[in-house]
């Protein structure tokens, strides 16, 4: 019934879609299974995509040719780009998607892909043989043969729902729970955990009073996040914000007896940084008030998402607490908060490649290795569907640096570090956050990819070879460019910058703080007439370049003294456990992990900078 | 790859004649080789930390020496190894016999340092600790010798462990705001974060003003002297050597065409250097003489200008000094010949206070003395030297030597704490101009990197090569 696949994905949320057409794009044959194909790359949680940190990773993932950002382009209904009063490493774009839009546009270009099959049902188990995934079982009992196997079951496994006192089996609100292949990997060896996680009640967008609350209008110039030519928004939808208030709390105190969060029935670990507000409550006694998002779920529907109302307590307190919130009084409730906890699997028993070191040619992305967040899953499942390609070929494996971009970041601390809650990222977990911008993924990323081979990134690589033209004729041009005091100085007062004594280098009066080319442009015609005959993307791009460069700079010089660890290779045979030197903590670490190299081992937790000291003076550095 | 399977020698008391000389052994096969050659009590049943009289006899039964034999067992001795210490008399033919009677028997002559890196390899000390064993074996004086002693018992690396995490925790809060800015939570108040940083900044300014001190009881305190021709060094400089006959040593300078002398002050060593330079001042002083005064006395803490009290008066004197003055540069004035000066008549002396050759005054005495100290002595009966030696101690070392507080004496950490600096800078400069925040956590970054360096939280290969480079074989 089956041919042989290259790579059978399981799952197909954001990981999952990621990774099938990761691996179809290389050139894969791929076989997506899931439980139920008319919930293919569902928003589980809020409708958005994007923001600190995880905007950067999106337009990462479409720099090396995955689909979110091209997706979200497609379907988005409001574009912010947050933090653009901070430094350029701070901008960060951020999309509400209409949900269903979402979805289909994913099927949709799943579909018209060559390379992808899907079959629809549940996989209940690995084929391992010899140590090696050879295929999936499923719950007909069917064998699905393949050479590599990509799990990205997300919250499915032995998935258990909590609203109050009430608890039941499932994946997702009305869908079932997968079972069987944990199951099956700990009797493998693999060492399994529970993890948490919550999302807030839907209301009816027309039961609400608008008024009462604060406008949050869309960016007036939107961006957006695809490095290809991708539609731009022409007109949006606002979100508006509210606060919960002392007689809310009160309410949903009254029902803290029954939470499954405080009388101990939820055991799993929840992200601290996406708290219920239950936990809100209770951790941040003296604030009266938190601050709620209240976000339309689509162009076409008054379903209406409560950010920031996440609850597992008995739905009719969640009902009456909200009633209490300003724009709610007259609320209606399509269905309640749940706190949802699943199985995961330490990503520490995962290679850089995101491939177990227990079972060859399986892989793990997304949910299951602890992390939380659509983009989080969407850029494992890319660099997962990329290496079971790269395994079959018996090509060397695709890993992204520290320094090359937050996925590298990602997949790093994962894989040495492990999590113990669900892990999201944040800009302070990347050491380069200057050379890691949004700006400028496709210039750090589209060309490692391209070097795998991937053809249909051809369209994207032409740009990144003209905007690096663009950016520097774009400098040159300010490099050259002079301007005089009169020219200058009213604009310089107005900003409280030092006056000119004589003319200037334009390039000097851009270093100030405060000053930026926008404003420039409006008293320099000359500068305005060239920088209107160049795209927005690239002039920013290269103002950055110039503005930050001594950052810039010293960034880079910090990332090259690193690199040289990163450039002494660990063999997989090295012998630690004779090197008495070392800690017993590390030595065991070490063992187990098989670091590639000298810099990935100074990051695992628990081996000390004078555990790397030993082992550079015993490979003779 | 090193190999800590073997068993290392080598000699760890100075080379040359001495009263003893310590020939160390150290690795698995420590004791086993020793009680080869020892013959005395079985060395393997002792307890660790005994010692054993008897006698080295080499393979045809010949007795090399008569010993006593030190034994420390594993883990508990510097290297973390079995070692056995092995003092003989300290001739070096007795010397050599033992060590080759040694290596014959399966021990292998310890590379330069590698006592250290053994202890360093099995967790004895840190790399910082490492650095300062260096030192230690070096240190030539008390000082010296206290500031490395601290080091080793980890004085810099808990200072800077401080440091850093007051910063992590600073710039915790400045994260906050960066990756939770969409957030309703309360960010940090800029000026709090301000403060925070400028104790840090100025701590570690204090700790680098230590250096310069710490670097100079490390090397030793350059001390100039400087005077016309007659003006009696020679006497003065064999007056203050005299007295501690016992302890003074040449070093004849390598890179240096001059002798400096050695002078030990209270535990604290200072370098004499001698210029001949200055000639007659009531002509113009010489140029080149100038030249190489001032040469040497840019590199020099301090200055001791001595000058004939019956032949100079205070115009004489200030002139002189204004030419060698510099910044940073302590200046004590000796005047020398008292005794004679007092055997002058009152016409002499006024003669001479009104400048011999018609100058009109300009400097008198008293507003010298309140620029400089001025010690007046009489070196040929050594009269009052003790009161310049005071005063040499006092000039550069008054209120700042407490050997208590860290200094630091490493041009390395010295380095680093500089990169460190020069980053909060950075950070406080940005807090002002109200730049964003993310600037500034990056410049801490850059600093509690640089402050990483100190302890070995970042290994580069230079920073092992730099340390275990440095040791002399023995140690």
């Amino acid at each position: 019934m089956f041919p042989e696949y290259d790579v059978i994905v399981v799952g197909a949320g954001h990981a999952g879609c990621e990774a099938a057409v990761a691996a179809a794009n290389m050139g894969s044959k791929v076989l997506l299974a899931t439980m139920n194909m008319n919930t293919i790359a569902q928003m589980s949680c809020n409708p958005a995509m994007g923001g600190v940190a995880k905007g950067q990773i999106v337009r990462e993932i479409d720099a090396l040719g995955g689909y979110s950002g091209i997706v979200t382009d497609h379907t988005m209904i409001q574009f912010r780009l947050l933090n653009k009063s901070k430094g350029p490493a701070m901008w960060s774009p951020r999309a509400q998607s209409d949900r269903m839009l979402f979805a289909g546009k994913w099927r949709e270009m799943l579909e018209a892909h060559p390379n992808i099959d899907f079959w629809q049902e549940m996989v209940t188990g690995i084929i391992v043989k010899d140590g090696m995934a050879k295929g999936v079982h499923t719950g007909l009992g069917l064998e699905i043969a393949s050479k590599t196997v990509i799990l990205t079951n997300g919250t499915f496994l032995n998935g258990l729902i909590h609203i109050g006192d009430k608890q039941f089996g499932g994946g997702r609100a009305g869908e079932k729970a997968a079972t069987g292949i944990t199951a099956q990997l700990e009797s493998l060896g693999f060492e399994s955990g529970r993890m948490k996680t919550g999302t807030p009640p839907r209301v009816d967008g027309r039961s609400l009073d608008w008024d009462k609350m604060e406008i949050q209008p869309g960016d007036e110039e939107p961006g957006k996040f695809s490095f290809t030519d991708t539609p731009r928004l022409a007109k949006q939808r606002p979100c508006h914000i509210t606060y919960t208030n002392s007689k809310v709390h009160e309410i949903l105190k009254g029902g803290f007896d029954r939470s499954p969060l405080f009388n101990g029935r939820i055991r799993g670990l929840g992200p601290r940084y996406c708290p219920s507000i239950e936990d809100k409550i209770d951790r941040f006694a003296d604030k009266d008030r938190h601050q709620l998002f209240v976000e339309p779920e689509g162009w076409n529907t008054v379903e209406i998402y409560v950010n920031g109302f996440s609850s597992s307590l008995p739905e009719e307190v969640q009902y009456k607490a909200m009633r209490l919130i300003p724009g709610f009084e007259e609320a209606k409730m399509f269905r309640p908060g749940y706190a949802i906890e699943y199985d995961f699997f330490p990503p520490t028993q995962l290679k850089l490649n995101l491939e177990t070191h227990l079972v060859k040619n399986l892989f793990f992305a997304g949910q299951i290795n602890g992390t939380t967040g659509y983009e989080e899953a969407g850029s494992q499942g890319l660099m997962a569907g990329i290496n079971a390609h790269l395994k079959i070929k018996e090509e060397e494996p695709f890993i992204l640096k520290r320094s090359d971009s937050y996925i590298g970041v990602l997949i790093d601390d994962l894989v040495n570090k492990g999590t113990k809650e669900p892990y999201r990222m944040f800009t302070s977990r990347a050491e380069y956050r200057i050379l890691l911008r949004q700006d400028n993924a496709d210039l750090r990323l589209t060309p490692l990819a391209k070097g795998l081979g991937m053809d249909y990134l051809d369209e994207r690589m032409s740009r990144v070879e003209e905007k690096n033209r663009k950016i520097l004729e774009v400098q040159q041009f300010i490099r050259n460019m002079s301007v005089s005091k009169d020219d200058m100085n009213g604009y310089l007062e107005r900003k409280g910058s030092a006056p000119l004594r004589q003319g200037m280098k334009l390039e000097k009066i851009l270093l100030r703080p405060g000053i930026n080319l926008d404003e420039l442009s409006e008293v320099l015609p000359d500068l305005k007439a060239f920088l209107d005959q160049q795209d927005p993307e690239f002039v920013t791009s290269a103002e950055i370049g110039m503005k930050y460069e001594g950052y810039i700079r010293k960034e880079r010089d910090m990332v090259e003294k690193m690199n040289r660890l990163e450039s002494v290779r660990l063999h997989d045979t090295f012998d630690y456990e004779s090197l008495t030197a070392l800690s017993a903590e590390a030595r065991e670490k070490l063992t187990q992990m098989k670091p590639m190299t000298i810099g990935q081992a100074s990051r695992i937790s628990g081996v000390s900078p004078s555990d790397i000291s030993v082992l550079l003076v015993h490979l003779g550095r | 790859m090193k190999h800590l399977a073997d068993t290392i020698v080598a000699l760890s008391t100075p080379q040359g004649e001495g009263a003893i000389g310590v020939v160390r052994l150290s690795g698995p096969e420590a004791i086993a080789i020793c009680d080869d050659v020892f013959f005395g009590k079985k060395l393997v049943n002792q307890p660790t930390h005994t010692a054993h009289f008897g006698t080295i006899k080499n393979e045809q039964g010949h007795i090399i020496d008569e010993v006593l034999v030190t034994l420390f067992k594993n883990p508990k001795s510097y290297t973390g190894e079995d070692v056995c210490e092995i003092s003989c008399h300290g001739s070096s033919y007795i010397i050599q016999q033992v060590l080759q009677l040694l290596v014959r028997k399966g021990a292998r002559t310890a590379q330069p340092g590698e006592f250290t890196l053994r202890a360093f390899l099995n967790g004895k000390m840190d790399l910082s600790q490492a650095e300062a064993v260096a030192d230690l074996i070096a240190s030539e004086s008390a000082s010296s010798h206290a500031i490395a002693m601290k080091q080793m018992r980890g004085g810099i690396t808990n200072e800077i462990s401080k440091l850093r995490q007051e910063l992590i925790d600073f710039a915790a809060l400045i994260e906050l705001e960066l990756d939770f800015g969409e957030e309703d939570v309360e960010f940090a108040d800029r000026d709090k974060l301000k403060q925070l940083i400028l104790k840090i900044h100025s701590y570690i300014k204090n700790l680098m003003s230590s250096f310069d001190l710490g670097n100079a009881i490390k090397e030793g305190i350059n001390t100039v002297i400087a005077g016309r021709p007659n003006a009696g060094k020679s006497t003065l400089l064999n007056a203050m050597l005299n007295e501690e006959r016992a302890i003074v040593s040449e070093i004849a300078g390598t890179t240096r065409d001059t002798i400096e002398e050695t002078l030990n002050i209270n535990g604290v060593t200072f370098r004499l250097i001698d210029t001949a330079g200055i000639r007659d001042a009531s002509d113009k002083i010489e140029a080149i003489g100038v030249e190489k005064a001032l040469e040497k006395i840019k590199q020099s803490t301090l200055l001791v200008y001595v000058f004939d009290r019956t032949d100079m008066n205070s115009d004489h004197v200030w002139n002189d000094i204004k030419k060698l003055v510099h910044d940073g540069l302590n200046i004590i004035l000796v005047g020398n010949k008292t005794d004679a000066y007092f055997e002058l008549s009152d016409y002499e002396r006024t003669e001479l206070s009104q400048g011999q050759r018609g100058q009109d005054r300009n400097v008198d005495w008293e507003y010298i003395e309140t620029k400089y100290p001025i010690i007046h002595i009489a070196a040929k009966n050594h009269d009052n030297v003790k009161a310049l030696k005071d005063a040499l101690y006092h000039a550069v070392l008054d209120g700042k030597l407490n050997l208590d507080s860290t200094i630091v004496s490493n041009v390395r950490h010295y380095d680093a704490l500089q990169g460190a600096y020069a980053s909060l800078q950075q950070a406080l400069d940005n807090l002002s101009m109200g730049i964003s925040g993310d600037f500034v956590a990056m410049d801490i970054r850059h600093a509690l990197q640089y402050l990483g360096e100190i302890t070995g939280e970042i290994s580069t290969d230079d920073l092992l090569d730099s340390i275990f480079s440095r040791f002399c074989i023995g140690k």
